[in-house]
């Protein structure tokens, strides 16, 4: 460590060097000049500003190099509106470090500490008030005390108790039930399983009353994605192929890592993306994860035909849709 | 005079060329039939059989096109994906290879031999009278948002692939793509999307794609990416260019 | 005097007989900062905050906080007659109907996005200067807390209008608060008003958003201000300037001006973004319905690095007992930020343990001269980058032709590898840029000119640098490193001594320099 008499010194602050505005008059006529220029630059926005919001109509388009066909008003209103504030800036600036004084000032530090007798005062003062109070004595206050506040404390937890139901099993259950035809989203007509070619897609909800509702939180849970193969490319035990219908499998369309809509459907590998962390599952192995963040594969739904040959699920899921959580057992 | 005289004549011939040309095609007779599907043999034999075999059988590196139906063969061929140039991750869209008369022979010579998909007709594809454009947002983003971005701009799919941007694709294309099921992209049968919601798709991208930019430059409309990229590059920069401008000393 | 001068005289006068202003308005009109543009980072954050809660007031008047289904009947043709909630055919409203209304939403998009780059390089600044330092270490964690508020509402904020886009985002933030074990599920139906997406969401986070953190907001940069004001600024090192003065310029007039004016260039350029360039484009999304989502889907940049993370999780979840713990979004989603925000917070605090160094600091380091602390900095924004980058692979990948997987397996591998490497080349270059230092104080300035010697040899002339350059290059102090005896003179064992081993080798680590130039290494060398 070097000390101060090997150390290199501080030369001080360096000499004050003028500005041309300081010294020649003209400089500094001609600085002002273009503070004013800059401040009536900053009004001419404003007048664009309110001339576009007054006069402008809001449907005109017009082409602007990398813009591309721009909406008239919005771009005028915004320039102007850019012009008024930026010029006052820039005329306030070049005010200040052309014309105001540049002089380098010095001021001191003070010792944050404070003097020892000012806390030995304070010091002295908490101790006399504690003191005063008397809680060092009187367990019996301090006790009760505490089990008051805590108390109080606890009150506003309470009274937010009605923010939410209690989830019960609603994470567990869908509106999937035994019989429940699968109808196409958006339209809601019934599908036969000689509609879907091989290869095809359908993104489907279960049926509904006609004139119900159908609530987005329904669909968060209900929504499931129909894939034809040919049924030789499943590579799936017997229990779950008996799932299938003639090669048509239907997955839940909620991601089970954390909820995005699973629907992009790889045709030519039979694997199935979600575009939000990239987890893919493979279709022909009952939605196995093979990359990606993905715990579980996608809850499959047993799907067959009812009388009329409309595709229905056999049965309600048979685990949780959607992200995991605490309760669930799988 | 002369000059203006010059430019009429140009001008009448020009539009007598093309109002004849755009006459609704007339139905082929038999032998002009035959005649197309010879001409397609001629050239698949000649461009397409190397890889997809003498018989349209298919082979290691090329599937069958038994049954694929006009609809594929003009899709792939008219945006010249076929013949296919760069192997590696996927077909690309390209300059076609083959004029419009030859794409014909060569889908006229593929159907013949077995039963697919046919090419709409131009009555069958007019969605600006058939289709709803609002109806056609809510089948695009539930159907193809989730491969061809919201705004139909392309996305990433696995290994390299993807789902190509849909601007600058003709509305025939746009509808052979849906039925026939090109590549990784699945098949929509004409029950789960009816013929008309199709329409609608296809009239709801080019909507998008005619939409000018309501707030300003559209920055790929890909979304937050590049919006934070230009947060960082020219809204930071232009302010710490002039926060550097304010503490330099005044000349 | 003037007339002017007398009606501001009985103005002064009546407010000072009522507050006793005069006395306190003098000092602090008086009071110098320091100038320099690196200083001016942190009022970006404070003047786009300004313009947050102006263009943000404007959005309250017209924008309707409430998930209720309406069909749409408004300006915009292509989402005639769909169902979506108030609160997004509002934010249409706003954007096609209300004049300056889509001006207003983009400068206040924009400023978001400006208001937490700006914290981030405010941070760099801050942290590689040194400025955390004692007496500053509370403001620190201040502006800690500040980052991670500022986190939080501007998702919220951006999921107000309840697009496609923003609605796949509180989806992931639901299942985030769902993973968590035991209370999991009853937060996220508490928050939600029951099961996702439910429609008490927005109007409660719309609360938060307007009400509760501005006002945290407000709270936090008062006393991150005032702790500024009154420990007053640091300075850069330089001639003249000692830890004991503050050298720089008067509030009034030049303060006032300069950095009121820098008030008007922040607001100007975020109004000259709002006008040029689009930012989230919520009629080209459409409303949020669970059924939907669009490929390439990220939340916006501040938040791309927790997306990134969570991307590049193994598929780690463990079952037992009935019970799912769900490593994979907790770990990146919540354990590794938790760890890296608490030991930003803290750092201040980590580094005078290391080096032991209890005294007041107002000159700022060089970062070179502090090879360790600026190697860590270094190492964590490649950790943050590699995260960033992940968190756009899809996008990157059909940009640059690669393929999500590979730069899945570049991120996996890389957050790993990469910022100790980064650590080990930062700490070469700043040991390099110190040598460098040293033989400009020692050798001087080399000119470029040749001269030949008499016996043949050619040297290069070296200028010697002045005065002023040589003190700035050797004002810095280098401390050993701190001496932890096992034992002391008696040979009592000091306690802690796994502690205090740690505490000797990265203390010995931290203090890793070359010496710097002295006055007497320059006479040696005058004597050549």
């Amino acid at each position: 460590m070097s000390n101060e008499i090997e150390a290199i010194k501080d030369p001080g602050l360096p000499a004050h060097v003028h500005r041309r505005a300081d010294t020649d008059p003209k400089a500094a006529k001609k600085a002002e000049r273009q503070v004013a220029i800059l401040f009536l630059l900053s009004a001419l926005g404003t007048v664009t500003l309110i001339g576009s919001y007054i006069f402008i109509p809001q449907d005109v388009f017009f082409y602007f190099p990398v813009l591309g066909n721009t909406n008239a008003h919005q771009l005028f209103l915004g320039l102007g509106m850019a012009a008024s504030l930026f010029f006052i800036g820039m005329g306030a600036i070049h005010w200040a470090k052309t014309l105001m004084p540049d002089e380098e000032v010095i001021i001191q530090r003070h010792e944050f500490r404070s003097p020892d007798e000012d806390r030995a005062e304070f010091i002295k003062t908490v101790k006399e008030g504690a003191a005063a109070a008397g809680l060092g004595r009187r367990s019996l206050i301090k006790r009760s005390l505490g089990l008051s506040l805590g108390l109080v404390g606890l009150s506003p937890l309470i009274l937010l108790g009605d923010l939410g139901p209690l989830p019960g099993d609603e994470l567990s259950k869908t509106s999937w039930k035994a019989g429940t035809r699968l109808v196409t989203d958006p339209g809601d007509r019934p599908i036969r399983a000689e509609d879907l070619e091989v290869g095809a897609v359908a993104q489907t909800l279960p049926e509904i009353e006609p004139g119900a509702h159908r609530a987005l939180s329904d669909i968060g849970k209900d929504a499931v994605l129909l894939i034809r193969l040919r049924p030789e490319e499943f590579n799936l035990d017997a229990e779950r192929l008996s799932w299938t219908y003639e090669g048509i499998i239907a997955f839940s369309k909620i991601c089970s890592h954390m909820g995005c809509a699973v629907a992009l459907y790889e045709q030519q590998t039979k694997h199935l993306l979600c575009p939000c962390h990239q987890s893919t599952f493979d279709v022909t192995r009952a939605a196995k994860v093979i990359f990606g963040p993905s715990a579980r594969p996608l809850p499959q739904l047993a799907i067959t035909v009812d009388s009329e040959g409309y595709l229905v699920a056999q049965s309600p899921f048979n685990e949780p849709v959607g992200p995991s959580f605490w309760e669930r057992s799988s | 005079m002369a000059p203006l005289l010059l430019v009429l004549a140009l001008f009448s011939i020009g539009t007598t060329f093309s109002v004849a040309g755009a006459a609704t095609s007339t139905p082929l007779t038999a032998a002009e039939k035959s005649a197309l599907i010879d001409e397609g043999q001629r050239i698949f034999l000649k461009g397409c059989s190397s890889c997809h075999g003498l018989n349209l059988e298919g082979s290691a590196i090329a599937p069958s096109l038994i049954g694929v139906g006009a609809a594929s063969v003009d899709f792939q061929v008219a945006t010249g994906r076929m013949p296919v140039a760069d192997m590696s991750q996927q077909i690309a869209r390209k300059d076609p290879v083959y004029n419009e008369k030859e794409v014909e022979a060569l889908a006229a010579y593929v159907s013949s031999l077995a039963p697919g998909p046919d090419v709409p007709g131009e009555e069958s594809l007019n969605y600006e009278r058939n289709g709803s454009t609002a109806e056609g947002g809510e089948l695009f983003r539930t159907n193809c948002a989730m491969c061809h971005n919201f705004a139909a701009q392309g996305g990433a799919l696995t290994q390299g692939k993807y789902a190509p941007t849909l601007m600058g694709v003709t509305p025939r294309h746009i509808y052979e793509a849906l039925i026939t099921g090109p590549q990784s992209m699945p098949v929509f049968s004409d029950k789960t999307i009816t013929p008309a919601e199709k329409l609608s798709i296809i009239k709801w991208i080019k909507a998008a794609e005619a939409e000018p930019q309501l707030g300003g430059a559209s920055l790929g409309r890909v979304g937050p990416v590049t919006e934070g990229l230009l947060v960082w590059t020219l809204g930071l920069g232009l302010l710490v260019g002039v926060a550097v401008w304010l503490a330099m000393k005044a000349r | 005097m003037t007339a002017r001068e007398k009606i501001a005289g009985s103005v002064a006068n009546y407010v000072d007989e009522r507050t006793g202003a005069a006395k306190w308005m003098k000092k602090n009109l008086t009071k110098v900062f320091p100038d320099h543009w690196s200083f001016l980072l942190g009022e970006i954050a404070l003047y786009s905050f300004v313009i947050l809660l102006l263009s943000g007031t404007f959005l309250t008047f017209w924008f309707d906080p409430s998930q209720r289904e309406v069909i749409y009947e408004g300006a915009y043709a292509p989402l005639e007659g769909l169902k979506m909630s108030a609160a997004y055919a509002s934010t249409l409203q706003i954007s096609f109907e209300v004049r300056g209304g889509l001006l207003m939403r983009q400068i206040h998009h924009w400023a978001a996005l400006i208001f937490m780059a700006a914290i981030v390089v405010h941070l760099m600044r801050v942290y590689f200067t040194g400025a955390f330092r004692k007496p500053r270490e509370f403001n620190w964690i201040i502006g800690v807390g500040l980052l991670t508020l500022g986190i939080v509402e501007g998702f919220l904020g951006y999921s107000l209008p309840d697009d496609l886009l923003s609605g796949t985002g509180v989806r992931i933030a639901e299942a985030i608060i769902q993973a968590l074990p035991l209370v999991g599920s009853y937060l996220a139906f508490f928050a939600f008003g029951g099961a996702f997406p439910g429609e008490a969401f927005i109007p409660r986070i719309y609360t938060v958003h307007v009400l509760l953190l501005p006002g945290a907001f407000l709270a936090l940069i008062t006393v991150h201000l005032m702790l500024v004001w009154y420990q007053k600024h640091t300075q850069y090192p330089g001639p003249g300037r000692t830890e004991k003065n503050v050298v720089g310029y008067p509030l009034m007039p030049v303060y006032m001006a300069k950095a009121g004016g820098f008030f008007f260039i922040v607001f100007g350029v975020t109004a000259f973004l709002g006008a040029v360039a689009s930012i989230n484009p919520i009629w080209l999304y459409g409303p949020y319905t669970p059924g939907q989502i669009s490929a390439g889907s990220q939340p916006d940049w501040y938040m791309g690095w927790l997306d990134g993370l969570v991307r590049m999780s193994p598929p780690l979840e463990s079952h037992f007992f009935g019970h799912t713990v769900s490593w994979n979004i907790l770990i990146p989603g919540l354990i590794v930020p938790g760890i890296l925000f608490t030991g930003m917070a803290l750092y201040p605090f980590i580094e005078s343990w290391i080096t032991g160094d209890k005294r007041e600091h107002h000159l700022l380091d060089r970062p070179r001269n502090v090879p360790n602390r600026t190697a860590l900095g270094v190492m964590s924004l490649t950790f943050m980058l590699v995260a960033l980058i992940n968190g756009g692979n899809d996008i990157i990948a059909t940009t640059f032709d690669l393929t999500i997987n590979q730069i899945m397996w570049f991120s996996r591998i890389g957050i790993l590898i990469l910022p100790p490497i980064a650590f080990v080349v930062t700490k070469r270059l700043c040991l390099s840029l110190q040598r460098a230092d040293r033989d400009l104080v020692l050798h001087g300035r080399e000119t470029g000119r040749l001269v030949m010697m008499e016996h043949g040899e050619f040297v290069e002339v070296h200028e010697p640098i002045s005065a002023e350059k040589a003190w700035l290059l050797t004002q810095h102090e280098q401390n050993p490193a701190l001496a932890l005896e096992e034992s002391d003179l008696r040979g009592v064992r000091r306690p802690g001594v796994l502690k205090n081993k740690l505490r000797a080798r990265m203390s010995k680590a931290h203090a890793v320099a070359i010496p710097k130039a002295t006055a007497a290494d320059l006479k040696e060398i005058e004597h050549h």
